[in-house]
């Protein structure tokens, strides 16, 4: 696609690779600025400790970054990591009970009743309805004396009382997420309450979070066209690796999972060598690494959990969902591509870039201002996750009277120029330019910054990859765009889902009539 | 490597959301051991206000951390202000401003300009206010600032792109239907405020149909007459800045004050509403009713109270049907304040077909409590640490420090509005508790809206036994001709 700059206004690459060299200077200088404001340390046992020196106000934000997501959810156990994690809330041994000792024997109480109720229920031939009725009278007896004990929120409690902010977590597929931002005078009380979460997590009204759970999935997902969709989508997209299950949980499963079963998830994730800590704020570094290693050493040391083995095979067969719905329609498409560590892992930002990226994008120029089809279209990845293998997707919301088919081939022939012409210079320095300046932007953030430091350290071993992505973002070529546009592109690596509503199919009839029939 | 957006759209699910409690048995509390040192020293960085002679305010606000300069002209006049005939005009508006630019450089080379240098000018269109905004770096700057007072002060409304506005406006309301907790939402205020109000009325096909060039042409020129306020923060030299923008606004006329609106607030008919969508195992419950403006002397009471019922984790609401009753996963609640109208009083709570009525008592028994279950000291201390404790969050960058400002100067409230609302707070009681709860709290004067999946939900409404469920019709009028204006 031709730009469509004046050419007064337009003074020829030069100028590009000047502002690039602009920017590119401020990078390097930002690195070397962030190195002498970031220690890291790793504890013996494992843990990983990055402190990030800001001291724009007094508050900090921290960022806890457990490489274990629902990804590592067991067989038969779709939903437990995001249940562990709403589990991270309710306390520990010494905060939100009244006499753990007494407690913990009722909640072993608890589990043998669930126990006792879950094996008569799943019994295949000779369920007794009475006495499953009897069963669950006993659990929830159970569950009633276990809760004499409970100081309900009391950890949340404490954390809030103490002006914790956008207290929140976040389990993804790839990892989980616990954050929030504080007074930087609680860093101390924030270790103490963050270590024993940690470490000392007990299973409290677990089975009353999980009812908790299940409202979360009928508003994400059961009550959600979209939300039904994309979990259809994924589902038929992988036939062996873990990303194809339902991320929340499948109903049955989810609404069946054990708090054993949370906690033995506990023992083999939560240990010292999964999980990286980022502070970023009014901290010093040379005060705050004492506190930190004194509460996060309780962390246990465990191995480094094994990798797995599954790795999802080569798509060949070209496959379709459609959904009816009484709601509008909707689009959306992936393609198999590779894990985070592909050396073309930029490329694909760049295709996403170049497609997708506000009003000079290619997608939104041809579907949305020119074809006038759609309201919004994009492409984007890596999804659902981006530690293994994933997709690349595309999505297109039509306008009135417009189909799902019509999005599909629209998004097609944008694929297919991408196939066939290199793209612009000035979409890609466009790109790299974007890239650099969206990661500065990010900077000014404590909370933002946490994140991304605690994931990159995770991700790629070191902190530093945040800045010196770049570097890849820069080697991008146009043959690199159409090469992996090439080998991913192709219809036995794609997988299509879409929603058709009965009223699109009526209006489409009707329009095709009117058309005599040329629809 | 980028955390997709799509993930974060589409996939991400959160332990969150929001907001009584007993038992205090022994406990040894180690957390209370913990020393609190004094927090450090910090004067939120107050940025420097230039009042014009003309009446137009000028705040810049320095902030060398990052190459970046970004800034943003504030106008008075929004969408309760437009023609009813024409609902929807302020949002076609803030869109065709932008998309159209200027005589000189048009929407979409301006989109190349300033995407090249990952640079943004933007508009768009509110309730009470119209906005332009732009952000560069800092080399850039001069640049990206002269584009966006040429497009402040020459717009070049097209019919093309009012048109592509126009499509864009009309897949919103065709789809408005298709979600459940945006039906809620919406059909909820309209309950508290009329479906008429100037605060709910919505855009139909006819009436964004009916706008027109001229019609977004007529508004900008009457709104930017009126005072503008022009706020610029990041990495520049103020004294350069003031002489630019000064150049650019002080020959303007005096600025038109607008008349203060003169609206009818009845609030709801109370009684139960109901909305049946098949497609749903969770019913969104709304309990709705009229709340105040924050000029009422009685918010900082509120807010305390807002706390209580609703506000945190250790909040009646959320220990109550979330944590106690495992009813939902989303609950929360709040007696409303708006800048210069009375806001809502709203209590939502998503839970599954079956347990609707159980959760909507639930609900209901909490909102009636704070009028009959008398605060304790410990509900009060509670609060107010929850509060205060994390008041520096409000001005902790100097990015709110400046959005702060300007909005206090967009509503007409003194500059140091927040520190005399933060000494209110810390001197609430709990009689003043009880005494706004007995004020304000009418569990009568309420209504009760739930859409949900009709044959799922038993028992059904009638079992709340606060009246037979009145149906609302939310039905999408269609144009005669829907086809003929929508499609190219």
């Amino acid at each position: 696609m031709q730009s469509k700059i004046s050419p007064w206004l337009w003074k020829g690459a030069w100028v590009l690779a000047l502002m690039a060299m602009a920017v590119a200077g401020a990078q390097a200088q930002n690195l070397k600025s962030f190195e002498q404001r970031i220690t890291t340390k790793v504890l013996p046992n494992g843990l990983t400790l990055i402190i990030c020196e800001r001291p724009e106000a007094p508050v900090f934000s921290y960022s806890t970054f457990i490489d274990a997501g629902d990804v590592n959810d067991p067989s038969g156990q779709s939903g437990l990591a995001h249940m562990f994690e709403h589990l991270a809330f309710k306390g520990t041994s010494q905060i939100g009970t009244t006499d753990y000792a007494a407690e913990k024997i009722a909640l072993e109480k608890v589990e043998a009743a669930n126990n006792a109720y879950e094996a008569e229920y799943l019994k295949a031939v000779g369920r007794d309805e009475k006495t499953l009725a009897e069963l669950k009278k006993a659990f929830l007896a159970a569950q009633a004396e276990a809760h004499k004990y409970v100081i309900p929120n009391q950890f949340t409690d404490v954390a809030e009382r103490n002006g914790a902010e956008g207290l929140n977590a976040e389990t993804s597929l790839d990892d989980t997420m616990f954050f929030w931002s504080m007074p930087e005078n609680r860093l101390e009380l924030w270790a103490w309450l963050e270590s024993g979460r940690l470490a000392d997590t007990v299973p409290r009204e677990f089975y009353k979070e999980r009812d908790v759970v299940n409202e979360e999935r009928r508003m994400s997902v059961d009550s959600n066209p979209i939300g039904r969709l994309v979990e259809q989508f994924v589902a038929t997209a992988y036939v062996a690796h873990n990303y194809g299950r339902s991320h929340i949980g499948w109903p049955s499963e989810v609404s069946q999972i054990t708090a054993t079963e949370a906690m033995d998830f506990h023992k083999k994730y939560y240990v010292g060598a999964n999980i990286v800590i980022a502070v970023v704020g009014d901290v010093k570094a040379s005060e705050a690494l004492p506190v930190l290693e004194k509460y996060f050493s309780r962390i246990p040391a465990g191995p480094k959990p094994e990798e797995m083995t599954t790795v999802e095979p080569r798509q060949f067969a070209e496959k379709t969902v459609a959904i009816h719905e009484q709601t509008q329609p909707f689009y959306i498409e992936g393609y198999h591509r590779p894990d985070y560590r592909s050396p073309d892992d930029a490329v694909y930002d760049a295709i996403s870039d170049i497609l997708s990226n506000g009003r000079v994008s290619r997608l939104y120029r041809s579907l949305v201002r020119d074809q006038q089809i759609a309201a919004e279209a994009a492409g984007f990845s890596p999804f659902p996750g981006e530690k293994y293998p994933s997709l690349f997707a595309f999505f297109a919301i039509p306008l009135p009277g417009h189909s799902p088919a019509q999005m599909r081939d629209a998004i097609h022939k944008e694929i297919d120029k991408l196939k066939t012409f290199d793209v612009s210079d000035e979409e890609l320095a466009m790109f790299k330019t974007r890239a650099r300046a969206d990661l500065l932007r990010g900077l000014a953030n404590n909370q933002g910054l946490a994140n991304s430091l605690a994931e990159y350290q995770t991700r790629y071993g070191d902190w530093r990859e945040l800045f010196l992505e770049l570097d890849k973002v820069d080697k991008v070529s146009k043959a690199d765009i159409r090469r992996v546009a090439n080998e991913i592109f192709i219809p036995g690596n794609r997988t299509e889902a879409w929603i058709e509503t009965e009223a699109a199919t009526a209006e489409k009839s009707a329009v095709a009539q009117h058309n005599g029939g040329a629809q | 490597m980028k955390k997709s957006i799509g993930r974060a759209i589409l996939f991400a699910v959160c332990a969150l959301v929001l907001a009584p409690n007993a038992l205090h048995a022994q406990q040894s509390k180690p957390w209370e051991k913990i020393p609190t040192p004094k927090l450090h020293e910090f004067k939120p960085h107050q940025p420097q206000c230039i009042e014009l002679k003309n009446g137009i305010v000028l705040f810049l606000q320095e902030d060398h951390e990052l190459p970046f300069v970004s800034g943003s002209v504030a106008i008075p006049g929004g969408a309760r202000d437009e023609d009813v005939a024409k609902t929807g005009l302020v949002g076609l508006y803030g869109q065709t401003w932008r998309t159209s630019g200027t005589a000189k450089l048009n929407g979409d080379a301006l989109d190349d300009l300033l995407e090249a240098k990952a640079a943004h000018i933007e508009t768009g269109g509110d309730v009470d206010s119209t906005a332009l905004s732009w952000d560069s770096l800092k080399g850039d700057s001069d640049q990206v600032l002269s584009l966006a007072l040429d497009l402040l002060f020459h717009p070049n409304f097209s019919a093309e792109k009012l048109q592509l506005a126009q499509q864009l406006a009309a897949t919103n309301i065709v789809r408005r239907n298709d979600d459940e907790d945006g039906i809620a939402g919406r059909e909820s205020a309209k309950l508290v405020y009329g479906v008429n109000s100037p605060y709910t009325r919505q855009p139909e096909l006819a009436t964004i149909s009916a706008v027109t060039v001229d019609d977004l042409k007529a508004w900008h020129d009457r709104t930017i007459g009126g005072k503008l306020i022009v706020s610029v923060s990041g990495d520049f030299d103020p004294a350069a800045m003031e002489v630019k923008l000064r150049a650019a606004f002080e020959g303007l006329p005096m600025v038109k004050i607008a008349s203060a609106r003169h609206d009818d607030f009845a609030g709801p008919k109370p009684g139960v509403y109901f909305i049946d969508k098949e497609d749903v195992n969770q019913s969104n419950i709304e309990i709705v009713g009229l709340g105040t403006d924050r000029r009422n002397p009685d918010v900082p009471a509120l807010a305390v109270m807002n706390e209580i019922l609703g506000g945190s984790f250790a909040s009646r609401l959320f220990q109550k049907v979330r944590t106690e009753l495992g009813l939902a996963y989303a609950v929360g609640g709040s007696y409303g304040y708006a800048w210069d109208h009375p806001g809502e009083f709203h209590a939502t709570v998503l839970t599954k077909s079956a347990s609707t009525v159980d959760a909507t008592r639930a609900t209901l028994a909490e909102i009636d409590g704070l009028a009959t279950r008398p605060f304790t000291g410990e509900e009060l201390a509670r609060a107010k640490d929850n509060i205060l404790n994390s008041f520096l969050f409000r001005f902790d960058t100097r990015e709110k420090v400046l959005a702060e400002r300007v909005r206090l100067e967009f509503y007409g409230y003194p500059p140091d509005y927040l520190e005399t609302y933060k000494a209110a707070l810390e001197k609430v009681t709990v009689a003043d508790l009880n005494r706004v709860a007995t004020k304000y709290i009418h569990p009568g004067k309420l209504a009760i809206l739930v859409v949900g999946n009709g044959p799922e939900i038993k028992p059904s409404l009638d079992e709340l036994k606060l009246g037979p469920a009145q149906t609302v019709d939310i039905t999408i009028p269609m144009p005669k001709q829907p086809e003929g204006n929508e499609k190219k």
